[in-house]
C-alpha cells in the first residue's frame, strides 16, 4: 500500500503459497470428491502395473540387451508417474484454464495484475489429488530399487552422485514438460480456442513413456532424433530413470553426452517457451465483452 | 417422421466442425506408433515369434481393430448426460411428450455415430491402408459378417450398459463415481489395453463371465480368427443374451425410476 508501482516487487513465494493454500481449501471443501479422485488416479497406476506384469511374463526385458529388465523398467515407470503427477498437480489445470481465459477474454484481468503474467497463469490452481500418483510412484520406485539391490546376481549399488543427479534430472524433465505445455497453451491466443490441448499433450508425451532404445530401429530413428533433439520429450524420463535404475559406472560417453544435453535442453526449452509465451501476449487482442 | 427429424438434427449437429474432427481422429492413431515399437522390442527380447498365438503383427492389428470396436461401443457423455437430465429435471419433458426417452437417446446416438463414421472413415481408411502389412489379410465372408454383427451388438450393448448406469441417477442423483469405476474396468477388462488372451487362465476365466469383452476384444478377436467355428457363434449368442439383459434392465430401471421421480418448480 502506498508503494509506487515501479518499485513494487511482488513476493512470488508468498503468492505461490497463497495459491497452494486456496487450492487445498477448495479441495478439502469437497472431501469425498478429493478422496475419489485420489483413488481413481491410484487405480489407474495399478492397472498400468498389471499390464506390465503381464508383459514381463513373456519377456525378461524391453528390447534386446537394453538393460530395461522388469525392475529397471518399473523404476522407469515410477519416474514417469512422478514427473507426470507433478505436471498434473501444478500445471495441467492451469494450462487448460489459460485456454479458457483467452476464449472468454478474462485474460485481461491476469494482464492487469502487478506480477509476471506467465507466473500467474502457471500456478493459480493446484490439483492436490494428482499427487497420489506421485505417492504410488515413490512406492513403486522404492520397491523396485530394493528388488534390484537385494538380487543375488549383480545387485545394484547406488552411487552417492545419483542421489543428487536423480532429483536434478527429475527437475529437468518437469521443466521440459512444462515448456511444451505452456507453448501449446499459448497457441490458444492465435487459435482462439484450444480444447484439444490435453489430446495434443497426451499424444506428444506418449512417446516419452517408453525407453528411448525401442525407437532406435528402422524409421524409429527419425522419431528418436525428433523427440530427443527437437522436442526433447524422450529425455524427460529416460535420463533420470537411467541414472537410478542402472549402475553409474556403466554409463558410456554417449550416455553422459546425452545427460549434459538434457541439462542444456531443459534450460533451452524454458527459454524458448518463455519467448513463445511473450510472443503470444503481444498477439493477444482480448475478446469482445 | 418424428424419428427421422431427430436423426437429421443430430446428424447436422455433428457435421459442423468436420475438418477439426477428421484431424482429431487421425491423431488418435499416434499411440499405435508407440505400440508398434513397444511390441517389436518385447517380441525381439523374448526371442519368440509368437506369444500366446499372437505374432507382433497380430498384436498391432489387434490394437487397430479395437479402435474400431471402441468407435462403436464407447458412449462418451451418455451416462453423465442422463444423470444430468434426471438431476436438473429435464427428464420430465419425456414424461409429458409422447416420446420414449431411451428410444430418443438411442436414435440420437445412432445419428452421432453415423456422422462420426462418415467423417472418420477417411482417416481410418488411410491409417489401415498404411498399416495393411500388419494384417493377415481379409477374413472369409462369414467371419466378416460375424465381425459386423459383433460390432453392431457391441454398439447396442455399450449404449444399454451406460444408459443403465445413467438411470441409477433416479436413486442416487450423482453417478460420476460409478461412471469412473465403469470406465476403469471397461478399459482393462474389455481388452482395449491388451489382447485378453495374454491374461493368466484364472483371470481370463473371470473376464469370460463378464460383458466387458464384447466392447473391444470380441470383434477384434473374431476378425483375427482367434474365435472360430462353433465358439464364434456361441460367443455371439452370449453377447446377444447380455444385450437383452441390459435392454431389460434399462427398461425396468426407467419405469421404476420415473415412478419415484419428482420434479419441483418451473
Amino acid at each position: 500500500m502506498g508503494q509506487h508501482p515501479s518499485t513494487f516487487r511482488p513476493s512470488y513465494g508468498r503468492v505461490f503459497l497463497t495459491f497452494a493454500r486456496n487450492s487445498l481449501i477448495r479441495d478439502m471443501s469437497f472431501r469425498s470428491n478429493f478422496i475419489l479422485q485420489s483413488i481413481s488416479t491410484m487405480s489407474w497406476t495399478i492397472m498400468n502395473i498389471g499390464f506390465y506384469l503381464i508383459v514381463f511374463q513373456f519377456t525378461d526385458e524391453i528390447g534386446v540387451q537394453t538393460g530395461w529388465g522388469k525392475y529397471q523398467f518399473f523404476v522407469f515407470l515410477a519416474t514417469t508417474w512422478i514427473i507426470n503427477s507433478i505436471i498434473q498437480t501444478f500445471f495441467m489445470p492451469n494450462a487448460q484454464e489459460f485456454s479458457e481465459l483467452i476464449r472468454t477474454g478474462n485474460f485481461d484481468f491476469a494482464l492487469l495484475k502487478p506480477i509476471d503474467t506467465q507466473f500467474i497463469i502457471s500456478f493459480p490452481r493446484i490439483d492436490w489429488s494428482s499427487l497420489s500418483t506421485c505417492m504410488m510412484g515413490i512406492g513403486l520406485l522404492s520397491y523396485s530399487l530394493y528388488q534390484l539391490m537385494v538380487v543375488a546376481a549383480d545387485p545394484l549399488v547406488l552411487a552417492w552422485p545419483v542421489l543428487f543427479l536423480y532429483p536434478l534430472y527429475l527437475g529437468c524433465g518437469v521443466a521440459i514438460m512444462y515448456s511444451v505445455m505452456i507453448s501449446l497453451a499459448a497457441t490458444s491466443v492465435w487459435l482462439g480456442r484450444n480444447q484439444t490441448l490435453y489430446n495434443f499433450w497426451f499424444y506428444l508425451t506418449n512417446f516419452s513413456r517408453y525407453p528411448m532404445e525401442i525407437y532406435k530401429t528402422g524409421w524409429g530413428m527419425g522419431l528418436w532424433i525428433a523427440f530427443t533433439f527437437f522436442i526433447p520429450v524422450l529425455l524427460v524420463v529416460n535420463i533420470p530413470a537411467r541414472f537410478l535404475a542402472r549402475p553409474l559406472d556403466g554409463m558410456t560417453s554417449a550416455n553422459w553426452q546425452l545427460a549434459v544435453f538434457a541439462l542444456c535442453a531443459s534450460i533451452g526449452c524454458l527459454f524458448v517457451s518463455r519467448r513463445v509465451f511473450k510472443r503470444a501476449l503481444r498477439s493477444y487482442r482480448s475478446a469482445s465483452s | 417422421m418424428t424419428w427421422w427429424v431427430i436423426f437429421r438434427i443430430s446428424l447436422e449437429e455433428r457435421f459442423v466442425y468436420r475438418g477439426d474432427f477428421a484431424l482429431g481422429t487421425l491423431m488418435r492413431f499416434l499411440p499405435i506408433i508407440t505400440q508398434i515399437f513397444l511390441w517389436t522390442a518385447i517380441f525381439q527380447a523374448s526371442g519368440k515369434s509368437e506369444i500366446v498365438d499372437y505374432t507382433r503383427d497380430t498384436v498391432i492389428a489387434y490394437y487397430m481393430l479395437t479402435m474400431i470396436s471402441r468407435a462403436f461401443s464407447s458412449m462418451p457423455g451418455l451416462c453423465s448426460g442422463i444423470a444430468l437430465q434426471v438431476r436438473n429435471g429435464e427428464v420430465k419433458k419425456f414424461l409429458i411428450q409422447p416420446l420414449d426417452m431411451l428410444g430418443f437417446m438411442l436414435l440420437s446416438r445412432v445419428a452421432h455415430k453415423a456422422a462420426y463414421y462418415t467423417i472418420a472413415v477417411v482417416p481410418f481408411a488411410f491409417v489401415f491402408f498404411l498399416c495393411r502389412g500388419f494384417f493377415p489379410g481379409w477374413p472369409e465372408a462369414p467371419v466378416l459378417i460375424a465381425f459386423c454383427l459383433s460390432l453392431f451388438m457391441g454398439f447396442l450393448l455399450g449404449f444399454y450398459i451406460e444408459a443403465s448406469l445413467g438411470l441409477v441417477a433416479f436413486w442416487f442423483l450423482e453417478v460420476s463415481s460409478l461412471v469412473f469405476i465403469y470406465n476403469l474396468l471397461s478399459f482393462f477388462l474389455s481388452g482395449h489395453m491388451f489382447p485378453l488372451d495374454l491374461l493368466p487362465v484364472w483371470a481370463h476365466n473371470i473376464v469370460n463371465v463378464l460383458p466387458f469383452q464384447y466392447l473391444a476384444y470380441t470383434p477384434a478377436a473374431i476378425f483375427l480368427g482367434k474365435i472360430q467355428g462353433p465358439e464364434l457363434w456361441t460367443s455371439l449368442a452370449i453377447e446377444m443374451c447380455w444385450l437383452l439383459a441390459f435392454v431389460g434392465l434399462a427398461r425396468i430401471m426407467f419405469h421404476r425410476g420415473i415412478r419415484r421421480y419428482s420434479g419441483f418448480g418451473g
